[in-house]
């Protein structure tokens, strides 16, 4: 079965709501718009958007570290916010995972939103009705678009790819993959409902340099020449002489 | 948690009307085995308007929660998963039966469905009375689930929720029902008056049980696991926006901590001191009693409930709140 997610990497992303403002472009203008705000430019602008960059401090100063933290459903495969649902308007779809709302069907009870541990939805003031991230489901399965542009608007908008879409129960997805080899991790683990976005946590940054990339292999002109490395075998320094 | 007038009204009104109409119920299956005296048909046809006016009047507020009422229809759709549809349904189901049973005893049309192997009559009104009665119930159990069933809401996430809704429900409907007895059916103030005493200390106990549970409660999420960073000290810099938002606006209550807690001693005061007093002096004094004290405390009482669900849930820290602290 198929679970599309989002998988986020705090390492990479850099907390330039890039993706904020393409989520909310796309989104307005899409199969979920329009998301109106109220006051946009008066004294406390407000708005609905599906996903938020949040920053938070690390540690203490002078050690401290910024990690900007992109926020949007997270689709869980045990979502808690369904089956409270009176209407019916919330639901999982089976073929794919995404947990959608139908405008249609919603009365704007509000009561899925106090069922989100993750604050993942929010009312449109205006259309009176919950909403919600869709990962673009109007854009990911649109068959006029190239293969390329057929993925999530925060995705395509990264200028850092730190957000990655795909599905998590295809072991070999690039998704999988980083999850497995970068220690991809879920939010709020405690309340058991199990979120398909998954994020990559902070790394220590290493170099990876091949010896290769210090001498140089082809060495066209002959001007460096290869280093003299004694092999392990061969007798060293302090074999030889003694001082 | 922001609360909501709507449902502020629709749970308490709700609940008294529930409440008054197992008072009402309560008198009738005691009078039919000979325990109390027989009441006048006025005195339960009475009653179950009052209780259909509450019940109206708490149905009425509920759509000023909603966002989109004129589809409020939808919502007794998923009755398989959840309580507020549940409640959706049992809500007016109760309503037309505490009206049917209102109506039977105004008209007197109450022919006798079976006999009792005793010999006892079962009327018509008795019928409608254990159906009602079962949904009063069902009802009390579907509006306390509805804030239960939420697991991460860890103050309402107890049986003593479903317990106090019932229970609070119940006393300012027997409160009512007192109060309504003085003047229609003297004969069983003393009876209601008591049983209001009595569930309305029950009410303090679970009430208070609930309070301190609560106080003693150690949230289960933190920002690291919010986030997933497992470093002791995180402080958030943005949330994002500037200007607030949903989640800013519904799941903050907005109100100091003495606020809180001065609505907290008014709520247990009101509720439960002040009508368990009049309550008291109202049935020393017996069938002679004034009628506008046990009306006050019936007043007092409901006054209390409302600053009780205020409370109840300003009190509910929601663990969305973690990602909402700081705005930059």
């Amino acid at each position: 079965m198929t679970q599309l997610a989002l998988v986020i990497d705090l390492n990479v992303c850099v907390g330039c709501h890039a993706c904020v403002t393409n989520c909310k472009e796309w989104n307005t203008s899409g199969e979920a718009g329009p998301m109106v705000d109220q006051n946009p430019y008066g004294k406390d602008p407000t708005g609905t958007f599906f996903n938020r960059v949040q920053t938070f401090e690390v540690g203490e100063f002078p050690n401290t570290e910024t990690v900007h933290f992109p926020k949007s459903c997270l689709h869980c495969e045990d979502p808690p916010c369904v089956p409270v649902c009176p209407t019916g308007a919330s639901y999982k779809r089976k073929e794919d995972g995404i947990v959608l709302v139908d405008y249609e069907k919603c009365i704007g009870c509000k009561y899925c939103s106090w069922a989100c541990p993750y604050g993942a939805r929010e009312l449109d003031e205006q259309q009176k009705v919950m909403k919600k991230c869709t990962l673009c489901v109007d854009r990911i399965y649109d068959t006029t678009m190239t293969e390329e542009e057929r993925r999530p608007a925060c995705v395509r908008a990264c200028p850092t790819s730190a957000r990655l879409f795909g599905d998590i129960h295809d072991p070999h997805s690039s998704v999988s993959r980083a999850i497995r080899y970068a220690h991809g991790y879920q939010l709020m683990p405690e309340w058991g409902t199990n979120p398909a976005n998954h994020y990559l946590p902070r790394r220590k940054t290493k170099l990876r340099i091949r010896e290769d990339e210090l001498e140089r292999a082809d060495n066209p002109l002959k001007i460096d020449s290869q280093l003299p490395k004694p092999g392990k075998a061969e007798p060293s320094l302090d074999d030889v002489t003694s001082w | 948690m922001h609360p909501a007038f709507s449902v502020v009204f629709l749970t308490t009104l709700i609940g008294a009307g529930q409440g008054l109409f197992l008072a009402l119920f309560t008198v009738e299956s005691y009078a039919a085995f000979g325990l109390l005296p027989a009441q006048s048909s006025d005195f339960y046809a009475l009653g179950s308007v009052i209780a259909v006016i509450l019940l109206v009047l708490g149905l009425f507020a509920s759509f000023f929660h909603l966002g989109r009422p004129e589809r409020a229809w939808r919502s007794a759709t998923q009755w398989r998963t959840s309580w507020l549809s549940r409640e959706v349904i049992v809500l007016p189901a109760f309503m037309g039966m505490t009206f049917l049973y209102g109506v039977a005893h105004w008209t007197g049309f109450n022919p006798v469905i079976a006999t009792l192997p005793s010999g006892a009559p079962i009327n018509l009104t008795a019928v409608l009375g254990v159906i009602g009665t079962v949904l009063a119930f069902a009802l009390y159990v579907c509006t306390g689930m509805i804030y239960a069933c939420l697991r991460f809401l860890r103050e309402w996430h107890t049986p003593l929720t479903v317990i106090n809704y019932t229970l609070l429900g119940s006393a300012s409907g027997f409160s009512l029902a007192a109060a309504l007895a003085v003047t229609e059916a003297p004969g069983v103030m003393p009876f209601l008056t008591g049983w209001a005493l009595i569930i309305t200390v029950l009410g303090l106990i679970s009430r208070s049980a609930s309070l301190i549970r609560n106080a003693r409660l150690k949230p289960k999420s933190s920002l690291q696991t919010a986030i997933g960073i497992k470093h002791p000290k995180i402080v958030q810099k943005t949330m994002g926006m500037m200007g607030g938002a949903f989640n800013t606006r519904e799941f903050f209550h907005g109100q100091t901590r003495t606020m809180l807690r001065s609505i907290k001693w008014l709520f247990l005061l009101t509720t439960f001191v002040i009508p368990l007093g009049l309550l008291s002096v109202g049935l020393s004094a017996g069938t002679g009693s004034p009628g506008g004290l046990l009306a006050l405390a019936f007043v007092v009482q409901y006054f209390g409930l409302l600053a009780e669900r205020w409370f109840f849930f300003a009190q509910a820290n929601h663990p969305q709140n973690l990602y909402y602290q700081s705005v930059a």
